[in-house]
């Protein structure tokens, strides 16, 4: 028998970003005990990235603002696939969910009247992003971080997750490792949050940090539950190309609503070049229409540099290819040339972009207040995850909850700018009280030995190799590179194909992999048990994205470039089949309900 | 591309001792590629914490040439070309193994701090009025990213190693965005005073000039806090007042 700590919950939060801590704080709340289980220290997950804002109809800036238009917004943005329901409830609970956080002593920068300042998003049609300059995540995790920490809930920092412990069909535990000194340990729960984030690191370049292997969505699929969307990964317009080692990094769309344009190597505003026919009532025909948008102007539309991302990367792309990129294969991204309109436009991007000066100052010694970056598409959000009940958050899978990135749902086909940070808000707040339910109704579940003792054996494999194994660092770099390569922004059949027999290569190949070293903070063997992951992941995207034979949102497929009526009322779920495979399923979008579908129409 | 070499300190809380690498450097490299790239290379096992690479979530703190850093925003550019490049663990804390050291103690602090307070809400649905100018101040302390590179270089707590008595350069940085936030209703003078020990700091400013977001620890937080501290205890008026207020409350409701 295998040595291992056990530690009891009723709740037990898998993931300690914006997502996780809001879950945890509201399960606290309940009266439940609860585990908070975090890859990294407390407050370094990845939502302490997000930088331009959260978005919420607060209508502090402009008052035609209301849950109504933000949920439309939502939906179009989504290419109609996302869960209308979810949608409902993220516009109309985001408001609160931010004042709560104000409560909880968050600083966000403030209207002239002392209110929250809420700033322009693509695709918003009102400035709904509360932020604080352009570091809201920070700001947001650390506001939950010092909340949470003083309500009872018990951090588990360094602690990785490698499985789900089931008694029957229900989720009743996990089973993982600290990640410091390397010793197994099983924690027993009545309900089970996974709040991981998501799969970025599957892909080479990524504004994701390296815990984005995809853990929530691999440990869900392995304890049976259903996936969703996993065709539709983000890549956002702007991070960063030169020099090679930032490739990737994020860029904020704060930028480009601060009033930053994008123009290409003959010095050509190409976002004026294509605009979509659902936005074209919506976008301004002119540059200056589209600066006075940015400056606050009520009566303009906003520049096209703010059309949805997945469009904005798509733009990018093909003047890339059609050889009008930037020197190293990017495209420009210029705030400088607002000093045309501003008497203090240094002083002023500065106070309003600190982060972006700062980074690309120290990293690329370029001085955004004077000459213009070059930027092109990272892999930056997944919209799939884990398949939810939109109220409660809990999956096919009883006892086992998502919220956050890793699950989905709420973003359809694309996902709007400030969505996110709401997202793990609303559905954090939500997945904490229902799971904290469901464990007050549900008594202890039984765990039997021969879970735990497979699970040993599986992290353990590594070590036990023969010494002259695979290098799992190797493994992981080719499968980035590939995944890149042929499951990236621009997507075909063969490509796709060939993707899935990398796949299972690579998969052979894990399986022979060995580490040096103890367990003790040992990165070789961390990355071997990411492995794992990071490839259920790669052959979800792949698979769905085969079985989606259009066009849409940010799946883009050369091969069928247009939309296809009769995939835009359906979504690709998949789980894992009874003898092992990927099974895949088309489900039909359930019809919105009247009152929803008023709105839309009332917004188009 | 050039090759550079390293010494990269190894070991756990036991033992340990310095190890040669050398490797590869392209244009823009930071020390963190460096480190990852050894990792990839010649030593998997090679511990280091980092997260963003960024220079946003403060994970992957160490001592290049021993100086305090972010790995991440370290650019090899920047180091003397030709000369051996050093790496070691923060000294101000328990190794745990190689690169990486036990940050623990700064969490449970933490928890030590009283938490914030609002005072009642301004307008009935809830909500606050503040303007920005008096929110601009304690912005400034909330950009911490918790890297704990000014509790590292802190004197108080690296040579005479008095982290039950002072709190650090970082918690003062917690204290003062609590204190002076406008909506805060909180006392934590007192605490600060005797629990956290504001007077250990002697302003050497240490804490400032290594801190990776520019913040003005000394002179923005901690000055202005034992300024808020000699007021509240040591001003004769005060005190005064203090003997009443004691004598109040000791009275029956």
């Amino acid at each position: 028998m295998a040595e291992y700590q056990s530690h009891e919950h009723d709740v037990l939060v898998i993931g300690a970003g914006g997502a996780g801590l809001r879950a945890a704080i509201e399960a606290s709340a309940a009266g439940v005990s609860v585990g908070l289980v975090c890859k990294s220290l407390l407050g370094k997950a990845h939502t302490v990235m997000a930088e331009g804002g959260v978005a919420a109809a607060l209508a502090n800036v402009d008052d035609r603002d209301g849950w109504s238009v933000h949920f439309a917004d939502t939906m179009r943005g989504g290419q109609y696939l996302s869960n209308w329901r979810m949608a409902e409830l993220h516009a109309r609970e985001a408001p609160d969910r931010v004042r709560e956080l104000e409560a909880w002593g968050a600083l966000f920068d403030r209207t002239t009247d002392g209110r929250i300042l809420q700033r322009n998003f693509g695709g918003h049609k009102y400035p709904r992003l509360a932020h604080v300059g352009d570091r809201t995540g920070l700001e947001m995790i650390r506001t939950l971080q010092d909340y949470g920490i003083h309500q009872g809930m018990e951090v588990y920092m360094e602690h990785a997750i490698v499985a789900l412990l089931k008694d029957g069909d229900r989720v009743v535990g996990a089973f993982g490792y600290d990640r410091e000194r390397g010793r197994f340990r099983v924690f027993r729960a009545k309900a089970v949050i996974l709040a991981t984030g998501g799969i970025g690191r599957a892909f080479k370049i990524t504004s994701n940090s390296w815990e984005y292997t995809g853990d929530g969505h691999g440990l869900a699929y392995d304890a049976g539950a259903a996936l969703l969307d996993m065709e539709f990964v983000q890549f956002h317009p702007t991070g960063m190309v030169w020099p090679p080692s930032v490739r990737g990094i994020l860029v904020t769309e704060g930028v480009r609503g601060e009033g930053g344009i994008l123009t290409n190597s003959e010095g050509n505003r190409f976002m004026f070049d294509d605009i979509p026919d659902l936005y074209k009532n919506s976008t301004a025909d002119s540059p200056e229409e589209g600066w006075i948008y940015t400056q606050g102007d009520k009566e303009a539309r906003r520049p096209p540099e703010l059309l949805t991302r997945d469009h904005v990367a798509r733009c990018i792309v093909r003047e890339i290819r059609e050889g009008r990129g930037s020197p190293h294969n990017g495209v420009y991204l210029d705030i400088s040339w607002i000093r045309e309109k501003l008497s203090n436009a240094e002083e002023h991007i500065k106070r309003k972009l600190p982060s972006m000066y700062h980074q690309f100052k120290q990293l690329a010694d370029i001085d955004i207040t004077k000459e213009a970056m070059e930027v092109g598409p990272t892999t930056h959000y997944v919209m799939g995850g884990v398949l939810v009940d939109a109220d409660t958050q809990m999956s096919t899978v009883p006892g086992l909850f998502a919220a956050g990135e890793c699950a989905a749902g709420l973003h359809g086909a694309n996902r709007l700018g400030g969505n996110s940070l709401s997202d793990l808000l609303v559905f954090g707040q939500r997945a904490g009280k229902y799971a904290a339910e469901y464990a007050r109704e549900n008594g202890d579940g039984a765990i039997d030995d021969g879970q735990v003792e497979a699970a040993v054996g599986e992290t353990l494999a590594p070590f036990d190799r023969e010494q002259s194994g695979e290098n799992p660092f190797e493994i992981q770099y080719e499968l980035q590179e590939r995944m890149q390569e042929l499951v990236g922004i621009v997507r075909n059949e063969g490509d796709m194909q060939r993707a899935l027999e990398v796949i299972d290569d690579l998969r052979q190949r894990a399986g022979k992999v060995s580490v040096v070293g103890n367990r003790e903070y040992n990165p070789g063997w961390h990355t071997a048990l990411d492995l794992k992951f990071l490839l259920i992941v790669s052959e979800a995207v792949a698979r769905a994205a085969l079985e989606r034979k259009e066009s849409r949102g940010a799946h883009f497929r050369e091969d069928y470039e247009e939309k296809d009526e009769a995939f835009g009322s359906l979504n690709i779920t998949q789980h894992k089949g009874s003898d092992g495979e990927m099974v895949i399923n088309r489900v039909p979008v359930t019809p919105l309900r009247e009152d929803l579908a008023a709105i839309i129409e009332e917004n188009k | 591309m050039a090759t550079a070499n390293f010494r990269i300190w190894r070991g756990d809380s036991e033992s340990g001792g310095f190890e040669d690498y050398s490797t590869e450097i392209d244009e823009g490299m930071v020390v963190l590629d460096a480190v990852h790239q050894i990792q990839a290379e010649s030593a998997p096992d090679l511990a280091v914490r980092w997260n963003c690479k960024a220079g946003k979530c403060g994970s992957c703190s160490a001592e290049v040439n021993g100086h305090p850093k972010l790995m991440c925003m370290t650019r090899m550019s920047d180091l003397p070309e030709d000369e051996t490049i050093t790496i070691e663990p923060m000294k101000a804390f328990p190794t745990i193994r190689d690169l990486v050291t036990d940050v623990s103690w700064n969490f449970e602090a933490k928890m030590k701090i009283k938490p914030f307070k609002p005072r009642k809400p301004d307008d009935e649905d809830g909500t606050w009025r503040m303007d920005q100018d008096d929110i601009e101040r304690v912005q400034e302390f909330r950009k911490c990213i918790e890297c704990f590179l000014c509790q590292d270089v802190c004197h108080v707590l690296r040579e005479h190693d008095l982290h039950e008595e002072f709190i650090g350069p970082r918690l003062m940085v917690h204290n003062a965005a609590l204190e002076m936030h406008p909506l805060d209703t909180e006392d934590r003078l007192g605490d600060l005073k005797e629990d956290q020990g504001i007077g250990y700091c002697n302003i050497t400013k240490c804490c400032t000039h290594v801190c990776p977001e520019e913040i003005t620890i000394t002179d923005n937080a901690i000055i202005p806090l034992k300024e808020r501290v000699v007021g509240e205890f040591y001003d004769p008026l005060n005190r005064l007042l203090r003997i009443f207020k004691s004598k109040d409350s000791d009275e029956p409701a």
